[in-house]
């Protein structure tokens, strides 16, 4: 059954020897030229599959990969009960705002301590668990790299998804995330990467403070 | 209300007429143009504008048919674009706010984009891709204020667009003259294609377009590949964005919004999306008096006025800087 169209793929929820699983099928993006759009689906099929592991490996929840078809573009993976951060994030008290956006700060630490660049992390790619933990999804953007440019793009992505989103508490919600990731990276290295993202805040158009 | 606007940001200058019940009086606009291996040199553009600026001025009043007396206030780009030339336009409106003693409105060139797109295409609460030589914009309006949801993390596509065409000597504008080879591409040539979440980069395109066409690959398989990956990153960054906010309308506005193929690619994903799509009407996709002219209409009526003392020009001003006050 189709459960949501989203941009790039269609995820249907079957069951599947047993097991209640997400058919993520990357399909034929019709603006695309054929040649260009194959290449695209088949190389993030791919790489998805091996960044969800590799993420899990590093101790951050993300559904298990049951199967990858690179000729249909289909992963089949675990379907995870909850709710997407974008829903729940707005409803929350302050206390519990505070809790979950430490907590996503630390497992954006530990993605990033292992190497892992997400390459889209919006509160939309995150869903809390019925038993509370988050798993991160949709991996198709994502990269190995240990690079501080990475990063920092990895983390700017985040802020303006909670600034497009979340306004009223984007601020407050990026700044308590960036606690978490200290936490988890060390701090030196998080205020590196803040700086970063300050830098790369400046890059966008017309902005006022560019030197 | 009527109200006069006076675009000058970049290559073009352009004096408009509009009135508060939504009407484009009239729209008189000159554009600079390089020659072909050149850019936009700002003192030169500037200097344009102030040649032909008396011209503009009385050709527009005259196609409106309406007195200098009968104007209720004016309006001018403030920004952002290019310094001489935006120092030009609010000279010229500074002196006709002063002389014939009326309000002066302070218009965001790119709200003006935007907001003549909505008028001209009655869209509402759409998700806004703003392409032209300035911008490479997606854009979603709350709480008073646009939301950049994605933009270019370098170069804009119309910068883009420009600069290949300067390199391949073409005519400027660089866009249309892309336009026009693509359609002869037969073969496909393989581009960097960077997206990272909404967000697209351009550079390393350009550079790789410009290193291909100094290979010597056909000049039309270029720019056919060029608009393909170049759009093609766009659309995605745009489809996410979709998706991310599921609004029911999309709006595609500014100069690039002109080209059929990014219109085609737009289209197509708002309809898979079931949103609503709107583009912004040829005459108006460019830059063009009535985008300040409507806009400052908007503006004026929500009480924002600037005294011509404080009213300085900004380069610099970004789209998520700026109150909208006549939105809820």
């Amino acid at each position: 059954m189709l459960i949501r169209r989203g941009a790039e793929a269609d995820l249907y929820s079957e069951k599947w020897h047993g097991l209640n699983v997400i058919f993520k099928k990357r399909v034929r993006k019709k603006y695309r030229i054929s040649q260009l759009d194959l290449e695209i689906r088949r190389s993030r099929t791919v790489h998805e599959s091996q960044l969800i592991h590799d993420a899990k490996l590093a101790g951050v929840p993300t559904p298990a990969i049951y199967a990858v078809d690179t000729a249909s573009t289909t992963i089949i993976m675990q379907r995870i009960e909850g709710l997407r951060v974008k829903e729940t994030l707005d409803n929350l008290d302050l206390k519990d705002r505070e809790k979950l956006c430490l907590n996503l700060g630390e497992l954006i630490g530990r993605l990033h301590k292992n190497g892992i660049i997400h390459g889209d992390l919006t509160t939309s790619n995150m869903i809390i668990s019925d038993d509370g933990k988050v798993f991160f999804i949709d991996f198709g953007l994502g990269e190995h790299s240990k690079e501080t440019e990475d990063r920092g793009v990895d983390l700017f992505l985040m802020k303006r998804a909670l600034q497009g989103a979340h306004h009223q508490c984007a601020e407050e919600c990026f700044n308590t995330l960036m606690k978490g990731y200290a936490k988890e990276i060390g701090a030196d290295v998080a205020k590196e990467v803040s700086k970063k993202v300050e830098e790369i805040s400046r890059r966008g158009r017309y902005v006022a403070e560019r030197l | 209300m009527i109200c006069l606007g006076v675009e000058s940001t970049a290559h073009t200058f352009g004096v408009s007429l509009a009135s508060s019940k939504g009407e484009i009086l009239s729209d008189v606009n000159s554009t600079y143009t390089p020659m072909p291996g050149e850019g936009i040199h700002p003192r030169k553009a500037a200097q344009h504008h102030s040649n032909v600026a008396p011209e503009v001025l009385r050709l527009s009043l005259q196609r409106a048919g309406i007195k200098l007396r009968d104007i209720d206030a004016i309006a001018f780009s403030v920004g952002p674009g290019l310094g001489p030339v935006l120092r030009t336009g609010a000279t010229l409106a500074r002196a006709l706010s002063i002389w014939l003693n009326k309000p002066f409105v302070p218009v965001h060139h790119a709200v003006a984009h935007i907001e003549i797109g909505r008028l001209a295409t009655g869209s509402k609460d759409p998700l806004v891709l703003l392409v032209s030589g300035g911008h490479t914009t997606i854009a979603t309006y709350a709480a008073k204020r646009w939301r950049i949801l994605g933009e270019t993390e370098d170069i804009t596509l119309g910068n883009l667009l420009d600069v290949f065409a300067r390199e391949a000597r073409l005519n400027f504008p660089g866009g249309p003259a892309v336009e026009d080879l693509a359609k002869k591409g037969r073969n496909f040539i393989n581009l960097p294609y960077v997206v990272k979440g909404n967000d697209v980069s351009y550079s390393g395109l350009l550079t790789a377009a410009i290193k291909k066409l100094k290979e010597g690959e056909r000049i039309e398989d270029l720019c056919y590949s060029l608009q393909e990956v170049a759009f093609a990153m766009l659309t995605e960054a745009t489809e996410r964005a979709l998706a991310y906010t599921e609004k029911e309308e999309v709006l595609l506005t500014g100069g690039v919004a002109a080209n059929e193929r990014l219109q085609s690619m737009i289209r197509e994903i708002a309809r898979e999306h079931g949103a609503k799509f709107f583009v912004v009407p040829k005459r108006f996709s460019g830059d063009c008096g009535a985008q300040i002219a409507w806009t400052g209409v908007l503006v004026y009526q929500h009480g924002v006025q600037v005294d011509v003392e404080k009213s300085f020009v900004k380069p610099k001003w970004r789209l998520d800087q700026v109150d909208i006050p006549w939105r809820e």
